[in-house]
């Protein structure tokens, strides 16, 4: 049997990629990275970075660089919930997870963005629970009854709470990494087990151009200490706050993950690390970052490319739309980013579900976009030589009339072949119109009731939950904050 | 009398966001001893309401529009020094003062207003970015200025720019002051539901509006 081709997009001609990382690793050097954080700037000063304590710079020479590329793993596992289940997080593995930290929810009986509670939180992480094609949790919603001070912290404790798949996270402030470490460890039942079975990706973005803010420095040095992913998303928008060319801002990239990566392996050698972003090319009319822009999905393609070459686990923010309302703009900019992001083989794309620059969720999208993710798998796997020879089997004793339908063939192979439509109209136009000219949104509203009654999720061990229930306790009195909302499972 | 090609090539040194000819322009202005009122209005203002008519057409984006709004801030840090000395009363929008809320890091779109409106004529007093609120009112208090102009990026943040209106209403400062407001998630409508004093969706709008709004001050 011949190999199966996995189809594989490589926007980069090889030298470019060479001249990009050749660029950033030079700016690195010359121009040095802001670091807002006084632990981060001693380690890299430690391990041989110049440091200028002043400016809060500091200049990476390309051994150290090489050096922290060297200890840093080309692949991740994570595991879910139970432990059991792993996912591959290197290669040309992908993962689907929604896109994260929507501030409001498509609310499908108004069409109006909202601000999302935490009932909204529930229903999300349940839907998401079900969704067979996105892998992974994100902590999607920023929930606007909990406090600010807990708010990282809370959602990561109701996901937890509510679904087993590995989670996409990130800090809000300083201070929540601790409880939200403290509940993967429980989870796990031990610092050491949760360093070998990674459950969550912590997110840390640079501010560009060239800086890290105390927050992320602070969340990077944290996450590889415990172990835990750290997600680097560096994030120009071209033009404004990174050069206005594609290659211009892939150096400038380049450059703020490298020092992200190095802040970590400074903190602990051989500390996992994912090389990501969600840089836009910025709207030079609106001043807006437009996700689903050809050229924002053209440098992520080629980011991803280029952490390939690192030999680094990749990520994007591709899958997603800048339309308000699950509407063609929707449709078309979800699945472009969603194919092209597969075909680049990155390995956790973050999307579905998300509208409005990264600023809102919805339902009924997850639904639709959980779909168009089954086909991007399909394409991925391929065409492959099912028997040999391939067809004149089918065909012996060929007549004019034959059919293929009742084939032994075809219902050996339709299954594996071809996937079903799922949401997708498929329908003659009459039978369409006598089933009410339903649209897809329609069908994903109804989806989403149905598969919210059937969520039947594992509920957390007793003990576990006891456990993390009083870390979030604590956290919340220590923040002072008063009452969490209640909710159901 | 400035000859008219002179009006020209400083009106198009601003158009064309030639920040070194809108220099080379205003110097030589001072050094001729020229009407330094005239070469500002006739020339390089001019310049920037072409501007402002090529971004309206859609011919302009932001890239053109800051350029501009740059040299035309260059040309005038040249002239400003010299009607000073000559004690001439020059054009002047008056006071604004001008920052993201607090809570909320984004301030490219603040920066674009800020700009415009130093190039437009106005003092502006820029506060950066996460300004805490009571810091908008002490500044306003502080030199003068009535109008006050808050951005936002996040709904989760343009709430504070009711809270800030509150705060005047709290002190009895909220007839002393024109408030506006700005921002991707802002809307005319927010704005009256907030009882804001304006709202513009670009920069070229706000300065517009503050002119409008000074004008009428």
């Amino acid at each position: 049997m011949i190999e199966t081709k996995r189809p594989k997009l490589e926007i980069l001609g090889g030298a470019l990629v060479e001249r990009i990382v050749d660029e950033g690793l030079t700016l690195l050097e010359t121009q040095g990275v802001m670091i807002e954080n006084a632990e981060a700037l001693q380690l890299l000063g430690d391990a041989g970075a110049v440091v200028d304590r002043a400016s809060q710079r500091a200049r990476l020479g390309r051994k150290l660089v090489e050096g922290c590329l060297a200890s840093t793993p080309s692949a991740i596992t994570l595991y879910d919930r139970s432990g059991e289940k792993a996912f591959a997080v290197g290669g040309d593995e992908v993962h689907f997870d929604p896109g994260s930290a929507a501030v409001t929810l498509l609310d499908h009986d108004t069409q109006e963005e909202r601000k999302a509670a935490t009932a909204d939180l529930v229903d999300f992480y349940k839907l998401v629970e079900t969704l067979e094609h996105i892998h992974f949790q994100s902590t999607g919603l920023i929930s606007s009854d909990v406090p600010a001070e807990v708010s990282d912290c809370y959602r990561l404790y109701l996901g937890l709470c509510l679904s087993s798949k590995p989670f996409v996270t990130g800090t809000f402030r300083v201070e929540g990494f601790r409880p939200m470490k403290d509940f993967l460890v429980a989870i796990r039942g031990g610092e050491r087990e949760l360093r070998l079975k990674p459950l969550a990706i912590f997110d840390a973005c640079p501010s560009p151009p060239l800086k890290w803010s105390n927050l992320t420095a602070q969340s990077l040095l944290d996450a590889a200490r415990a172990g835990i992913p750290s997600e680097l998303i560096s994030m120009g928008l071209t033009g404004a706050t990174s050069p206005v060319t594609i290659a211009g801002t892939l150096v400038q990239h380049v450059a703020e993950n490298l020092c992200g990566l190095a802040i970590c392996q400074a903190a602990a050698k051989g500390a996992p690390v994912i090389f990501g972003g969600s840089p836009a090319s910025f709207d030079m009319r609106k001043g807006t970052t437009p996700m689903g822009a050809i050229e924002t999905i053209m440098i992520d393609s080629a980011y991803a490319q280029i952490g390939k070459f690192l030999k680094l686990p990749t990520h994007a923010y591709m899958g997603l739309s800048d339309a308000k309302v699950n509407d063609p703009q929707a449709g078309f900019e979800t699945a472009m980013g969603a194919v092209l992001g597969a075909l680049s083989g990155i390995n956790v794309i973050s999307g579905p579900g998300m509208l409005d620059f990264e600023s809102s969720q919805s339902l009924e999208k997850l639904v639709i976009d959980d779909g168009i993710c089954a086909m991007v798998y399909r394409l991925l796997a391929g065409i492959a030589q099912r028997d040999d020879p391939i067809a004149l089997d089918v065909f012996e004793g060929f007549t004019p009339d034959m059919t293929f339908l009742s084939h032994p063939h075809t219902r050996q192979w339709y299954r594996k072949e071809h996937i079903l439509a799922g949401l997708v109209d498929r329908d003659p136009y009459e039978a369409w119109v006598t089933a009410g000219r339903t649209s897809i949104v329609d069908k994903a509203h109804a989806d989403v009731r149905r598969r919210l009654g059937k969520y039947d999720a594992l509920p957390l061990a007793d003990p576990v939950r006891k456990e993390i229930d009083k870390i979030m306790a604590a956290y919340a009195r220590s923040s002072g904050v008063g009452r969490l909302p209640v909710w159901e499972l | 009398m400035i000859k008219d090609e002179l009006l020209r090539n400083m009106s198009e040194a601003i158009v064309g966001g030639d920040r070194v000819a809108a220099v080379a322009l205003a110097s030589d202005a001072v050094r001729s001893g020229a009407d330094l009122l005239e070469v500002i209005e006739k020339g390089f203002v001019t310049g920037l309401q072409k501007v402002g008519e090529l971004w309206e057409q859609g011919d302009y984006f932001l890239p053109e529009l800051i350029s501009s709004a740059e040299a035309m801030k260059a040309a005038m840090a040249v002239l400003e020094p010299e009607l000073a000395r000559k004690k001439i009363e020059a054009r002047s929008g008056g006071k604004v003062v001008i920052g993201t809320v607090e809570g909320d890091i984004h301030d490219i779109g603040k920066n674009l207003v800020a700009s415009m409106l130093q190039a437009g004529g106005f003092e502006v007093f820029d506060l950066g970015a996460d300004v805490k609120l009571e810091r908008f009112v002490e500044k306003a208090e502080a030199v003068g200025a009535r109008i006050i102009c808050l951005s936002a990026l996040l709904t989760t943040t343009m709430t504070n720019q009711k809270r800030l209106i509150g705060l005047l209403r709290d002190r009895g400062l909220r007839d002393k002051y024109k408030v506006l407001v700005g921002g991707a998630p802002a809307s005319r409508k927010w704005a009256d539901e907030i009882g804001a004093d304006g709202y513009a969706e670009n920069a070229v709008a706000a300065v517009k509006l503050v002119r409008t709004i000074a004008g009428r001050n």
